[in-house]
C-alpha cells in the first residue's frame, strides 16, 4: 500500500496535497499496490471526498482534539504511527515546506532514510529515485534500501489532475497520543504587516542607470505602489546618488525572489543579476534589444521606459476601474 | 546565550552547473565555495542575538578540511568558536550527517557542563536540499524544532529554562510557534540580512582555533548514483512590443501572474 | 536584430573597450562592412572591461604606455566620460620617494602636470591618509575615472551609425578559418570566422578577447603571447566620509606603490586592488562561461588568504578601512604577457589576422586607434609602438611555459620599481649560442635581449678597473645593472682590441631572380652594388618614418643578406614575408641559427685577424663597407689545425678598426678560440655589450632603431638621409622626397653633461629613459608635431671623458656648443650640443686606417 500524506487548509485539499495524489496514483500503479490517504486534524473530514476524486481507495482520518492546528512534531508522530500500524510500503507527500517538514519528522522517529523533492521513482530492491538539488538545477539519481519508503515530490513535479475516481471509504485513526507531541504547534497567526519589503515584494519594480535621474523613479514608485510591490535599482543607481543602498538590488545588495521582476532600463550588470536571478519571472524594458536582462527575461519590451511605464501604470488603473 | 550554528560548506556557482565526468558530484574546479545562504542568516542571527543578550556563538560543520574556512567566515562576521567534523570526502547522506552532529552536539554539551540553549540550522542546504538534518538531530536531542522560520525572538536573556518565539512566513502573514529551551530551529533566507565581515574582522578570524571532532556514523539509506543537469530549457525571451502600446501585454502577464 | 551575415569586409572579435572602441574608430577612419561579435550579452559582456577599476595615471615610464594612456584618458574625457579625480602615489620608502623623483622626471617629459608632496600635503588632499608610515607623496591632478562601459557603448553606436556596423552579442566563436596552406612568404590567408550564429567569411578579423585571445588565436593555430592574471579586488564600505562626498569619486586615488595596492574611492565604498599577492594565472579553459560563473567569468571566485597582508597594509594606511565591511571581493582577471606589453597588430603568420590585447581600460581607446590606423594606413600614425606590436615576439617566447613564467615574474612588478635595465630571471638561455662555456668560464653577466642571451660585461676583466683606476658609480640606482668593467674593456678596446659576441644578430636572406627589385623595394638606398658590397639603409614605412634601420649584403646577383637587431628581427622578419611578391620569385630564409658572428675591433685588430689569413686586411684590400670571403686558419699556436670559411665585413658599431666575421655557427667556438690565442699578447679581452651598443657607439653618435628611430622620424632628420634619392622604387618614397622637399624641423644630436654634480652633490648619470632635455629656461621642448625632446640614448663616453646623450631638438638648438638642460631623478643639469655626428674620432679615422 502507497500512504500519501495529505495538506488541508480551512476543509479543502491544498494544491500541494492534489499533486501527492496525482503523483502517488501513478507511484502505486508502478508499485502494484493500492493508494490510501492520511489526513490529520480535527478539521480534516470534509477532504475525504476531495482525496477519494483524487483517487485515494482509504482515507485515515487522525481528527484528535489535540490536533486543532498544525504541529509538525504532532503530525510526525501520528506519520510515524500509522506506518507501524498500517505497514505502508512507501510513504508519499508533497514536498511543500509543511511536507517536507512532515515526512523529516515522521523519518526521524522512525529512523528510516526520507527522500524530498522526487520528480520520478521507481519502486523495486532497492527503490531507485531521481530527484532535485540546487533548487531545481541539477538532478540527483538515487537508490534507496528501506522497510519502508519515505519520500516527497517535488513541488508542481506534476500538474494536479482528478481520478475517475469512486468514493474513499474513511477509516479513523486512533493514535496514542498527548501533549508531548505537541510541543510546536502554531500558537498564533498574524497578518503581514503593512507594507512589503524588498526581500518578501511579490512585485519589484527595479530601475538602472536608463531611469536617467532620481525623479526618474517616481514613476517607478507609482507602478510598484499600484502592484503593492517594491522599487529595487541597481548598484550604478545607488553609486549615482539616486536611491539608498537599502533599495540595491544585487551581489552587494538584497536578493530579491518576486513573482515578477520588472527591470527597467537596467542593463543587467553580473552584479545587479546575482541578486534577481531568484525571481520567478522578469520582465524586462529596455531599449538595446542585447541587453543581458532583457536576454534573461522571460518577457522584454524594447522602447524607452519613460514611456512604457506610464501606460502601464495607466492600464492597471484601467483593469483595477 | 549559547548558540550552535550548523552550517554546510556548498559551491558558489553560476546559473548552469556542472557535474564531474563521472557524475559523483558538483564540478567545483573553478568554483569558489560559500556558506548555504539559509545558514549565513542563521549565523547572522545568531550573532544578533548574542549582541542582545551576551553569551557564545559556536558555528559547526560536516566537511572537509577546506570548509574551516565557512568556521572563519562565521568568525569574521561575529562567531566565537569553530567545530569541523571532517568527513571523509565523500558526500554523507542525511541520515548520517544528522547522527554525526547529534554526536558532536552531545560531545560539545559534556565539555560545556551544560546545553545549547539554541540550536540554529538551516531549513535546507542549498546544494542537496535534503529538507530533514536539524529534524533528525532535534528528534535525537528529543528537543522541539521548527522549519522555515523568519524571525526569531527569546524570552528573558536567552538562556536556560524560558522560551523561544519563531516566526514562520505563510500565505499573508506569519504562523507563530512558541518553543521551550532548549530548542532547535531550522531558519531560511529573509530572516535577516546578513553582514558582510569587515576587513578587521576577516583578519581576526584567522586566529579561529577551530575544534576538530573525529566522529563518524553509519551510512544511511539513500545513496546518489549520480548528478545530472535536466534537459535544457531554451527560453527565448517573448518580445511584448516595441512601444507604450505594449502595455496590454504587460498587464495581461501581471493579470496572469495574479499579481494585479 | 539583423540578419547573421555570411560575408564581411571586418569581423571584430570581442565586445570589451578594445573592440567597441575598435569598430569606433574604423567606422571614423571610413571603413565599412563591420561586424563585432561577442560571445557575452552587452553593455557587460563579463571580460576585463566589466571589472576595471578605471582610473588612468598618465604617468608611465614607457613612452608606448605614456602616450597611449594619455590618448586614451583624453578620449574618455573628450566623450565626457571621465572625471579628474587625481591621484597620489604614496611612498613608504626612501626608495620608493626617489622613484617618484623619478616619476616627477616622466611627467616632465610627457607634458603633464605632477607636484611632489609632504606627507601632511598628502593628507591635505586625503584626509584619512595615516601620515606616519608615508614619506610623501606623487600627485598628478589629471588623473582620471572613467566609465569604461559606457565608452564602448558609445563607441559601438557611433560604429554603428557611422559605418552600420552589425552587432551580434551572446554569439560564441568557434573556429577561425585559414588558407590550408601557406603562400611563398610563408603566411597563410584569413578566410572566415566560424560562431554559433553562422560562418562569416572576411577579409580582416581582429582579435580583440581580452584574457580569451590566445584562445581564439589558436583557432587559427597561431599566437597572441598573453596569460589571464588575477588581479585581487576588495570594495570595502559603507565609509561615511565618503559617502558625504555624494560623488562617485571625491577625493584622489591613493597608490599605496610600496604595497602593490591602490585604494580608489567608489561613491561610499572604497575600492582596494592589490598587484602584491603571489601570481595566479589561469589557463583560459578554466575561465568559466558567462552561465557557469557566479558573478562575471573573469571575476573569479575570491582567495582570501591571499589578500590578507594587503589588507592589513591598507588598514596601516587608512585606519577607516579596518571596520567597513567587505561586500564585494573578487580575484579579477588581467592580461599578462610575457614582457609586459601588449600585442597590437597584423598576427606575422596568418595574413589579415588581426591582434588588439593584453590592453589594459586605461590605454584601451588610444591603443584601438592605434590598430585601426595600423589596419588603415599600414602603420600606425598616431605614435610609434615597436614595443607593443605583436611581431616583435620570438618563437620560443610563444609558449605557455614562457607565458606563464614571465607573467609569474612579471606581475609584482606591476606597481614595482623597475630599473630600466633590468633583466629577466625567468627564462634565460632560451637559444644557446656556440660560445657559452667559453663566456661563463670568463663569468660573463648576460644581458637578455629577447630570447638571445648577450654578455653586457665580462667579470674577468676586472683587472681593467685596476689598470684605468675606474671606480663604481656612487648612487646604487646609477649603478644597478652596471659595472666599471664595461669602461676597462671600453679603453682597452681604443688601446689593443676585444671581441664581441654579435651571435644575437637576426639574418636573412632573400634569393631568386626578384630578390634584387625586392630588396630595392624595402631599402631607402641603393641595393644593385656590386657584389661583395654592403649597404647600411632605413627601411620606411608609407608614411616616410622608420621602420627598421638595417645592413644589407649584395651576396651574389640574385641574392641579398638582411643583418638586423635582435629587438627588430621578428618585426623585420613580418615586414619582409609581408611584402613579398607571392609569385615564387623571391625566397626567403632566415640564417640566424645558421650563422654566427663576432665582432673583433680596436687598433690591434688588424694583427690578431692577420695571424689567421694571408688576406690584405688593410684598407686597400679590405676596404670600409666591404664583405669579402676568406679562409681562416683556426690552428693559431697549437690549437688543432682547422681551415674555416667566413666572410670579413668591414664596419663598426663602435668606432674602431676591425671586422664582423661571419662563419657558420659550427665554426664558432674555433674561431673564437683562433681569435684570442691569436690576440693573445695583443691585449685582445672578451668585450661585452656595454661597449658594443652604449659607450662605442654612443661616441660615435650612431642611432639604434627602436630608440632614436622611430616611425615618428624620418632619415632627414635622424641625419641618415644621403645626397641623392635612388631610382628606384621604394617603400616610402613619395612621403620621403616630400621630407626632403619641406627640409627637416629637428635634427638627431649628441649631447654632453656638463656637471653631473646633484643637489646632494652625488654624480649621477642618466639612464636613456626618456629624461627631458629642456632649454636654457628649463622648458619642455616640443616640436610642431608634438614630439618632444628626450634622452633616447645615454652612457658614459670614457674616451670623451663625458656622460652622452643623444635625443632630437630642433634645428634651431641643434647647433654644436647650444646649451641646454635635462631633467634626471626630477634634477635639472646642465647639457652642450656635440652636433649629429660623433663626439668621437669625428673624422672616422680610426674606423679606416
Amino acid at each position: 500500500m502507497l500512504l500519501v500524506v495529505l495538506e488541508h487548509e480551512r476543509g479543502e485539499l491544498t494544491e500541494a496535497a492534489r499533486e501527492a495524489l496525482t503523483f502517488g496514483r501513478s507511484l502505486a500503479d508502478k508499485m502494484d499496490e493500492g493508494i490510501e490517504a492520511a489526513l490529520i486534524g480535527s478539521d480534516a473530514e470534509p477532504c475525504v471526498n476531495q482525496a477519494g476524486e483524487f483517487g485515494a481507495e482509504v482515507v485515515h482520518t487522525c481528527t484528535h482534539e489535540l490536533l486543532s492546528d498544525y504541529g509538525p512534531d504532532a503530525y510526525g508522530a501520528v506519520i510515524a504511527e500509522m506506518v507501524a500500524e498500517l505497514e505502508p510500503a512507501a510513504v508519499l507527500a508533497c514536498g511543500s515546506e509543511r511536507g517536507n517538514e512532515i515526512m523529516a519528522q515522521a523519518a526521524a522517529r522512525l529512523d528510516a532514510p526520507f527522500v524530498a523533492n522526487c520528480v520520478d521513482i521507481t519502486p523495486g530492491y532497492p527503490w531507485s529515485m531521481t530527484r532535485v538539488q540546487w533548487g531545481g538545477s541539477l538532478l540527483e539519481d538515487s537508490i534507496l534500501d528501506a522497510d519502508v519508503a519515505l519520500f516527497t515530490c517535488g513541488l508542481h513535479a506534476v500538474a494536479a489532475q482528478p481520478d475517475d475516481g469512486a468514493d474513499a471509504s474513511v477509516e479513523e485513526f486512533d493514535a496514542e497520543f498527548d501533549e508531548s507531541h505537541c510541543v510546536t504547534m502554531v500558537k498564533d497567526r498574524t497578518v503581514q504587516e503593512a507594507g512589503v519589503t524588498l526581500p518578501t515584494a511579490r512585485v519589484v519594480c527595479g530601475g538602472g542607470r536608463g531611469v536617467g535621474s532620481a525623479d526618474g523613479f517616481a514613476k517607478l514608485e507609482e507602478l510598484a505602489d499600484l502592484l503593492n510591490g517594491r522599487v529595487g535599482c541597481s548598484r550604478a543607481v545607488t553609486n549615482l546618488g539616486w536611491r539608498p543602498h537599502s533599495d540595491q538590488v544585487g551581489q552587494t545588495g538584497t536578493r530579491i525572489a518576486p513573482e515578477i521582476y520588472i527591470a527597467s532600463g537596467v542593463s543587467g550588470a553580473i552584479q545587479h543579476w546575482v541578486g534577481a536571478m531568484a525571481s520567478k519571472h522578469i520582465l524586462a524594458i529596455n531599449t538595446d534589444r542585447e541587453a543581458n536582462m532583457v536576454v534573461k527575461a522571460d518577457w522584454a519590451v524594447i522602447a524607452d521606459l519613460h514611456q512604457v511605464i506610464p501606460a502601464i501604470t495607466a492600464e492597471v488603473q484601467r483593469r483595477k476601474g | 546565550m549559547k548558540i550552535l550554528c550548523c552550517v554546510k560548506r556548498v559551491p558558489a556557482p553560476g546559473a548552469k552547473i556542472n557535474v564531474t565526468a563521472d557524475g559523483s558530484q558538483v564540478d567545483a574546479a573553478h568554483l569558489g565555495f560559500t556558506t548555504s545562504p539559509h545558514e549565513e542568516c542563521a549565523v547572522e542571527g545568531a550573532v544578533q542575538l548574542r549582541e542582545q543578550h551576551g553569551g557564545e556563538v559556536t558555528v559547526l560543520t560536516v566537511g572537509p578540511t577546506e570548509a574551516s574556512e565557512q568556521l572563519r567566515y562565521a568568525a569574521s562576521v561575529g562567531a566565537d568558536h569553530g567545530v569541523l567534523i571532517p568527513d571523509d570526502g565523500s558526500a554523507w547522506d542525511p541520515q548520517r550527517t544528522a547522527a554525526a552532529i547529534g554526536d558532536a552536539i552531545e560531545t560539545l554539551e559534556a565539555q560545556n557542563g551544560s546545553a545549547f540553549d539554541l540550536i540554529l540550522f538551516g531549513n535546507e542546504s542549498a546544494d542537496t536540499g535534503g529538507f530533514q538534518v536539524g529534524i533528525r538531530v532535534a528528534y535525537r536531542l528529543r528537543r522541539p524544532i521548527v522549519n522555515g522560520i523568519k524571525g526569531i525572538e527569546v524570552s528573558g536573556d536567552g538562556t536556560g529554562a524560558g522560551t523561544v518565539t519563531a516566526r514562520r512566513e505563510i500565505d499573508g502573514g506569519f504562523e507563530v510557534y512558541e518553543l521551550p529551551r532548549p530548542c532547535v530551529l531550522g531558519v531560511k533566507e529573509g530572516l535577516n540580512l546578513p553582514r558582510y565581515p569587515t576587513m578587521k574582522g576577516r583578519l581576526n578570524s584567522k586566529k579561529l582555533e577551530i575544534q576538530s571532532l573525529d566522529i563518524d556514523a553509519a551510512a544511511g539509506g539513500q545513496r546518489r548514483v549520480r548528478l545530472h543537469r535536466p534537459a535544457e530549457q531554451v527560453s527565448e525571451t517573448v518580445i511584448l512590443g516595441e512601444g507604450p502600446e505594449a502595455a496590454v501585454a504587460v498587464v495581461d502577464v501581471l493579470e496572469e501572474l495574479g499579481v494585479l | 536584430m539583423s540578419e547573421f551575415p555570411n560575408k564581411a569586409n571586418v569581423v571584430v572579435i570581442g565586445a570589451g573597450i578594445v573592440g567597441n572602441c575598435l569598430v569606433g574608430h574604423l567606422a571614423r577612419l571610413g571603413w565599412k562592412d563591420l561586424v563585432l561579435v561577442e560571445k557575452g550579452p552587452l553593455p557587460n559582456p563579463g571580460g576585463s572591461t566589466g571589472h576595471a577599476s578605471n582610473f588612468i595615471f598618465p604617468v608611465d615610464h614607457n613612452k608606448e604606455m605614456a602616450l597611449l594612456g594619455e590618448q586614451s584618458a583624453n578620449q574618455y574625457r573628450d566623450m565626457n566620460l571621465s572625471v579628474d579625480s587625481g591621484g597620489i602615489e604614496v611612498a613608504r620608502t626612501q626608495e620608493r620617494m626617489d622613484e617618484l623623483q623619478r616619476r616627477m622626471t616622466s611627467a616632465k617629459a610627457w607634458g603633464i602636470e605632477a607636484h611632489m608632496l609632504t606627507s601632511a600635503q598628502v593628507k591635505e588632499r586625503v584626509p584619512f591618509v595615516n601620515t606616519e608610515i608615508i614619506k610623501g607623496g606623487f600627485y598628478c591632478p589629471t588623473v582620471s575615472v572613467v566609465d569604461s562601459l559606457e565608452t564602448g557603448t558609445v563607441m559601438r553606436k557611433e560604429a554603428i551609425e557611422k559605418a552600420d556596423c552589425k552587432v551580434f552579442a551572446n554569439t560564441e566563436v568557434l573556429d577561425l578559418i585559414t588558407d590550408d596552406a601557406p603562400t611563398p612568404n610563408g603566411r597563410r590567408k584569413i578566410k572566415a570566422v566560424v560562431t554559433d550564429k553562422g560562418t562569416i567569411e572576411a577579409d580582416h578579423v581582429v582579435v580583440a578577447c581580452g584574457v580569451w585571445s590566445n584562445r581564439i588565436a589558436a583557432m587559427a593555430d597561431t599566437y597572441i603571447p598573453l596569460v589571464p592574471a588575477v588581479h585581487q579586488m576588495a570594495d570595502v564600505g559603507p565609509i561615511d566620509i565618503l559617502a558625504e562626498t555624494n560623488k562617485e569619486i571625491g577625493y584622489p586615488i591613493v597608490r599605496d606603490m610600496d604595497t602593490f595596492c591602490y585604494e580608489r574611492q567608489s561613491a561610499g565604498s572604497m575600492e582596494v586592488g592589490s598587484y602584491g599577492h603571489r601570481p595566479i594565472l589561469h589557463h583560459p579553459d578554466e575561465i568559466p562561461s558567462n552561465e557557469e560563473a557566479a558573478l562575471s567569468p573573469t571575476e573569479m571566485p575570491f582567495t582570501p588568504d591571499d589578500f590578507d597582508q594587503q589588507m592589513e597594509e591598507a588598514i596601516e594606511l587608512m585606519d577607516m578601512l579596518g571596520d567597513a565591511e567587505i561586500k564585494y571581493a573578487i580575484n579579477g582577471l588581467l592580461s599578462f604577457t610575457p614582457d609586459t606589453m601588449p600585442c597590437l597588430g597584423e598576427i606575422p603568420d596568418v595574413d589579415g589576422l588581426w591582434s588588439a590585447a593584453a590592453v589594459w581600460v586605461k590605454e584601451g581607446p588610444g591603443m584601438a586607434q592605434v590598430v585601426a590606423e595600423w589596419m588603415t594606413y599600414g602603420y600606425p600614425r598616431v605614435i610609434d609602438v615597436h614595443g607593443a606590436d605583436i611581431a616583435r615576439f620570438y618563437h620560443e617566447e610563444k609558449s605557455d611555459e614562457h607565458i606563464w613564467a614571465r607573467a609569474n615574474e612579471g606581475f609584482n612588478k606591476t606597481y614595482g620599481i623597475v630599473h630600466p635595465a633590468e633583466q629577466w630571471e625567468s627564462r634565460r638561455h632560451l637559444v644557446e649560442t656556440p660560445y657559452r662555456s667559453r663566456q661563463e668560464a670568463l663569468d660573463a653577466e648576460f644581458f637578455q635581449a629577447r630570447v638571445w642571451e648577450r654578455p653586457q660585461w665580462y667579470n674577468s676583466n676586472a683587472d681593467l678597473c685596476a689598470r684605468y683606476q675606474l671606480a663604481p658609480r656612487e648612487v646604487e640606482w646609477d649603478n644597478r645593472w652596471w659595472s666599471p668593467i664595461t669602461i676597462g674593456e671600453h679603453l682597452n678596446l681604443r688601446e689593443n682590441c676585444g671581441v664581441v659576441d654579435l651571435s644575437a644578430f637576426q639574418i636573412y636572406e632573400m634569393s631568386g631572380p626578384g630578390a634584387l627589385e625586392y630588396a630595392e623595394r624595402l631599402a631607402v638606398n641603393k641595393l644593385d652594388v656590386a657584389v661583395g658590397r654592403s649597404i647600411y639603409t632605413p627601411w620606411l614605412n608609407a608614411d616616410g618614418g622608420f621602420h627598421s634601420d638595417l645592413t644589407m649584403m649584395r651576396m651574389a646577383d640574385d641574392r641579398v643578406r638582411i643583418v638586423t637587431g635582435v629587438f627588430d628581427g621578428g618585426r623585420d622578419e613580418f615586414w619582409t614575408r609581408k611584402h613579398m611578391p607571392n609569385d615564387g620569385s623571391v625566397t626567403f630564409t632566415n640564417l640566424t641559427k645558421k650563422i654566427t658572428t663576432l665582432g673583433l675591433w680596436g687598433p690591434n685588430a688588424p694583427a690578431v685577424l692577420g695571424q689567421l689569413c694571408g688576406h690584405d686586411l688593410s684598407q686597400n684590400g679590405s676596404p670600409y663597407g666591404s664583405i669579402i670571403p676568406v679562409e681562416l686558419d683556426c690552428g693559431v699556436d697549437g690549437l688543432p689545425n682547422r681551415t674555416i670559411t667566413a666572410h670579413l665585413f668591414r664596419i663598426s658599431y663602435v668606432g674602431d678598426t676591425g671586422w664582423e666575421i661571419y662563419t657558420d655557427w659550427g665554426n664558432g667556438p674555433a674561431l673564437w678560440d683562433a681569435l684570442f690565442e691569436a690576440g693573445r699578447d695583443l691585449g685582445i679581452r672578451a668585450t661585452g655589450g656595454g661597449v658594443y651598443g652604449t659607450s662605442g657607439r654612443l661616441e660615435k653618435g650612431y642611432r639604434l632603431m627602436g630608440a632614436e628611430l622611430e616611425s615618428e622620424y624620418n632619415p632627414l632628420e635622424a641625419g641618415l638621409a644621403r645626397p641623392k634619392v635612388k631610382a628606384a622604387n621604394f617603400i616610402g618614397k613619395e612621403p620621403y622626397l616630400a621630407a626632403r622637399q619641406a627640409g627637416a624641423e629637428v635634427a638627431c644630436v649628441t649631447l654632453t653633461v656638463e656637471d653631473q654634480t646633484d643637489s646632494a652633490g652625488r654624480q649621477r648619470h642618466m639612464q636613456g629613459g626618456n629624461e627631458p632635455i629642456l632649454d636654457h629656461n628649463g622648458a619642455r621642448i616640443v616640436d610642431s608635431h608634438g614630439r618632444v625632446s628626450r634622452v633616447t640614448s645615454a652612457g658614459y663616453g670614457p674616451s670623451v671623458g663625458k656622460h652622452l646623450l643623444m635625443g632630437y631638438v630642433p634645428n634651431e638648438l641643434a647647433t654644436p656648443g647650444t646649451a641646454l638642460q635635462v631633467m634626471y631623478m626630477n634634477e635639472i643639469f646642465p647639457v652642450t650640443v656635440v652636433g649629429s655626428g660623433s663626439a668621437f674620432d669625428p673624422g672616422d679615422t680610426r674606423l679606416k686606417s
